[in-house]
């Protein structure tokens, strides 16, 4: 067949598998529908991490994070001296 | 229908067509039989789960063992993804539990218009997975070997200029990520062209890949999870892409993503898929021409 791979069979990482089970899909209301994506849910570890995520991954294509920011140190001042 | 008196609760997977077929003897989570339920022009996809692990608030705390979640999400997945592979699937978040059939189909009901709409805007789409890592900035020098060919003594070396070689290794390591980061941005336009919608997810953090994989059982078949293979050496995750591809055309698409690997030597690409169009179950909610990706 033409398609590459058949899809559910091949092994999947479960980091892969949450981008898609914990933000996506279809969410309704019921009687006991969860709201799994309120982060809140999730805790101890794997909240402390993806919080972690939240406040330290740069949103795709954003400019250079925190390195690029350095201008204020020394290093930078030194350049500024250098002949 | 089924009585709740045997302590158990309707765990609903996924929504399609009434007259859609889904693939026989599919098995959700705890191995239990996948059923429809119908309503309407409407079915979903459920099955039976124990009350005593999905009724709140006990699955709260569930949800904190990543074995339990992964399990959970495994067999969710099979059972949406298997479907797709067959049909259109409209597939719902992960753990929507309901008490019984009736409140199912009470759903049903009273999303109709907005899941007929999804559904056939879906119809006969998959998705798949692009990510791009910046390739292991050069360095030559690794740990353990500090000074590259030529190069001063560290005792003969100024402070000046310890600071300027220190900047100049800076700039390189930026411009290089900086170089990685405009290919990922390259690559990310391509494919958004190539398919009918994009949608970015949050570039994927290497410490929680890392936690996730290592807490991983593994699956049925006794192999690690994937995510537990001996880690590739790779730099930060610059783009985790989902694009929407017309089944037909996923050959292309992966042609397509094979090229842009191939002349982008800064990165290094990863294709996941088909999925079912799980990134894209709010397009009918929004406007089509502003779904339709930056092009």
């Amino acid at each position: 067949m033409s398609t590459p791979a058949a899809g559910p069979q091949a092994p999947v990482a479960l980091i892969d598998l949450l981008d898609r089970l914990l933000a996506g899909g279809v969410v309704i209301a019921g009687d006991l529908t969860l709201r799994i994506a309120d982060v809140d849910l999730v805790r101890v570890d794997l909240r402390a991490l993806i919080s972690s995520v939240n406040e330290n991954v740069p949103s795709p294509f954003a400019e250079l994070g925190p390195d690029g920011a350095g201008a204020a140190e020394p290093v930078y001042v030194e350049e500024a001296r250098l002949p | 229908m089924t009585t709740r008196q045997d302590g158990r609760l309707t765990y609903a997977y996924a929504v399609l067509h009434r007259g859609a077929r889904p693939p026989a003897g599919l098995l959700g989570i705890g191995d239990a039989p996948v059923r429809t339920v119908a309503e309407g022009s409407l079915a979903a996809l459920v099955s039976d789960v124990p009350a005593a692990e999905f009724d709140q608030p006990g699955v709260h705390d569930r949800l904190e063992d990543l074995t339990w979640l992964e399990a959970t999400a495994r067999a969710h997945r099979g059972v949406v993804d298997e479907t797709a592979a067959a049909v259109g699937v409209l597939p719902l978040r992960l753990v929507t539990v309901y008490r019984d059939e009736d409140a199912v189909r009470a759903a049903l009901a009273a999303h109709t218009q907005r899941f007929e709409r999804l559904l056939s805007r879906l119809e006969g789409r998959l998705e798949w997975g692009v990510k791009a890592y910046a390739q292991q900035l050069p360095d030559d020098r690794k740990p353990g070997d500090p000074k590259p060919n030529g190069r001063k003594p560290p005792e003969a070396e100024s402070g000046r200029e310890f600071l300027r070689r220190r900047l100049r290794d800076r700039k390189a390591g930026d411009a290089a990520l900086h170089e990685a980061d405009g290919m990922a941005r390259a690559v990310h336009d391509a494919l958004a062209r190539t398919a009918e919608h994009s949608r970015l997810h949050r570039p994927q953090d290497g410490r929680l890949a890392e936690a996730v994989a290592a807490s991983g059982a593994p699956d049925a078949a006794g192999r690690a999870p994937a995510g537990a293979r001996p880690a590739v050496s790779r730099g930060p995750n610059l783009l985790n892409g989902a694009y929407l591809v017309r089944r037909e055309e996923a050959g292309t698409f992966a042609e397509r993503v094979g090229e842009l690997a191939a002349r982008s030597p800064a990165l290094r690409i990863e294709l996941t898929g088909p999925w079912a169009p799980y990134s894209f179950t709010d397009l009918a909610d929004a406007d089509d021409e502003a779904g339709r990706s930056t092009s």
